[in-house]
């Protein structure tokens, strides 16, 4: 199978180690891609478009789904101010989460790049290992901190004399966003971490050597070349922030809704498959165009950096 | 010991804290010996670990989380390795649209393909069936294995390859032979990053999980929507430590930062 197409590709080719894949123009190697195209074809677009027909349904509370096309899902998240506060919600807790991110991320993956070998190494797995522990036990972390008012947050910050009276973290939308921002955390670093990476070091001696102050450096040589990478990874936290659901959830509780709880719960609860269908075919909307649009931007701002 | 300076440092002691809390929080209130959520001042006890065994509910899950996360990295890898290779040796119109219908399910949010899937496979008649539960982690970890392969497939040294079609190997033994053992680091990575990634899905699964299929993650955050007590602190605290094991030997075996950069454009 993938033997017979990569033989005559190695073939016609003398650049044994080049990584360039040869043959512009050439027929897709079907046989390769065939099995795993069909079943995204099957698996995943088939499953969207019938989520976004879905949507055009209509719903009743003794007559369940009805194979109609109507616009009534549509027009009552347009026309019901609770999905706009709730949209409205969803976006500002995953804004602020991303800032959180991007305003502490980006200077821990600078001191980390600064860091010698056996201590970068050991605080980068640190940072970047609860990327891979379940959010859910993550989250649960963050709910024992906060917990009512005697929860070890308050205590702590209480005892530094920060604080006179506790504040309310659970079911609150700071708490969502300092749980949200610790989850995301790690893409923000990772990110950022790549974008340093590039960074030149001779241009800082440069710098240094020219008599400019740390400060200077950082903000007119550091800065500039790793905002791609705080950019980029802002996009990712964003997206992930917007679209997550186990945090919100366990912090925010069954009140403090955002899409994808509220969507979670016209499936699972109420049963109005096609409103909690369109409410998630407008967050996937409302993400992608976010996306693309921020990609487009960052690229043609800093293509320089990408060259 | 570093360049950085003290106010660098005391940034760093106290992000590293924020980073940690939650987590040790969570292992130290699970060896509590009392009956309510208490970090253990005097004495550390085990009971909420032996708790786990009267609760079946979780054992099942893991046992479920477990089979789902082993077999749908296998069978993804599967349809991700021959399109790796395909997509790393050859130009061809539309390579671009493939790899982004393949990196797809990084962009859409897991809560609308949770949706998609729950709609899919009631209407084929699989809702609540291992079958489906399967066929949704293969798409999630699906860019995950085919990125990390991507990678091992791209930076290969094709010489070789090319020495054994002169020595006449067939198809199937050049890539038996030749090529698997060249991605092998790659492909075995890929399993690992998406056995993690299937290990640790919520959002998508909790729209699929029926009682019997119920993943680990999903059966903790069912039982946290309930309540909060010592017990699925301890569960909690099991899969933290289960997770940093395979991440060490990950760490030992891949390098973290390698697996881990097939994280950092998921968004894009």
């Amino acid at each position: 199978m993938s033997g017979s197409a990569s033989v005559t590709a190695a073939q016609e080719t003398a650049a044994p180690a080049s990584a360039k894949p040869e043959r512009s123009g050439a027929r897709a190697p079907w046989p390769l891609l065939l099995p795993a195209f069909i079943l995204f074809i099957a698996v995943v677009i088939v499953p969207l478009a019938m989520t976004i027909l879905l949507s055009f349904h209509n719903w009743g509370q003794y007559t369940g789904i009805q194979f109609v096309i109507t616009l009534k899902n549509w027009q009552e998240i347009w026309s019901d101010p609770y999905f706009y506060e709730m949209f409205a919600r969803t976006f500002r807790i995953a804004g602020l989460a991303t800032l959180f991110a991007a305003i502490f991320g980006a200077p821990e993956a600078y001191i980390l790049n600064r860091m010698r070998t056996p201590w970068k190494g050991f605080f980068l797995l640190v940072i970047l290992g609860p990327l891979l522990i379940s959010v859910v036990a993550r989250t649960l972390g963050w709910a024992l901190l906060f917990g009512g008012n005697n929860g070890l947050v308050n205590k702590a910050l209480m005892t530094l004399g920060l604080m006179d009276s506790p504040l309310p973290f659970m079911f609150t939308e700071t708490g969502v966003i300092i749980a949200l921002a610790h989850v995301m955390m790690p893409f923000m670093v990772l990110s950022v971490w790549a974008a340093l990476q590039r960074v030149d070091p001779q241009i800082e001696n440069a710098a240094l050597s020219l008599g400019a102050g740390q400060m200077t450096i950082i903000r007119r040589i550091i800065l500039p070349q790793i905002m791609p990478g705080v950019l980029s990874g802002g996009i990712i936290v964003f997206a992930l922030s917007a679209s997550a659901f186990a945090t919100p959830s366990i912090i925010g509780g069954r009140r403090l809704k955002v899409a994808a709880t509220l969507a979670y719960d016209e499936f699972l609860n109420t049963l109005n498959w096609p409103l909690g269908a369109a409410v998630a075919v407008l967050l996937l909307i409302a993400l992608v165009l976010i996306i693309v649009g921020s990609n487009a931007i960052i690229e043609r701002r800093y293509s320089e950096v990408f060259r | 010991m570093s360049r950085n300076g003290s106010l660098a440092l005391i940034f760093h002691t106290i992000f590293v804290i924020f980073m940690v809390a939650p987590i040790l929080v969570v292992c130290l209130v699970a060896f509590t010996p009392e009956g309510y959520l208490s970090v253990p001042m005097n004495g550390f006890s085990l009971r909420w670990f032996r708790a786990i065994a009267d609760y079946p509910e979780f054992i099942n899950a893991f046992w479920v989380s477990l089979w789902i996360g082993a077999a749908s990295s296998v069978v993804a890898l599967l349809f991700a390795v021959p399109a790796a290779l395909a997509i790393a040796r050859y130009q061809f119109r539309g390579r671009e649209a493939l790899s982004a219908l393949f990196l797809s399910p990084l962009m859409i949010p897991h809560v609308v393909l949770g949706i998609a899937f729950l709609r899919f496979f009631t209407q084929t008649g699989l809702s609540g069936t291992f079958v489906a539960l399967l066929i949704a982690h293969v798409i999630v970890v699906f860019p995950f294995a085919l990125r990390l392969t991507l990678a091992a497939a791209t930076g290969m040294d094709r010489s070789v390859e090319m020495a054994a079609v002169s020595l006449g190997a067939g198809n199937w033994t050049l890539f038996r032979r030749i090529t698997l053992p060249l991605i092998l680091p790659g492909v075995v990575s890929g399993w690992a990053l998406a056995f993690i990634q299937s290990f640790d899905e919520v959002t998508m699964t909790v729209f699929l999980a029926a009682p019997g299929t119920e993943t680990l993650p999903v059966r903790m955050f069912l039982y946290i929507q309930d309540n909060i007590d010592p017990l699925v602190t301890s569960v909690s605290a099991s899969v933290i430590v289960i997770t940093m094991l395979a991440l060490i030997l990950l760490d030992r075996f891949y390098g973290l930062e390698r697996v881990l950069a097939g994280h950092s454009d998921r968004g894009r």
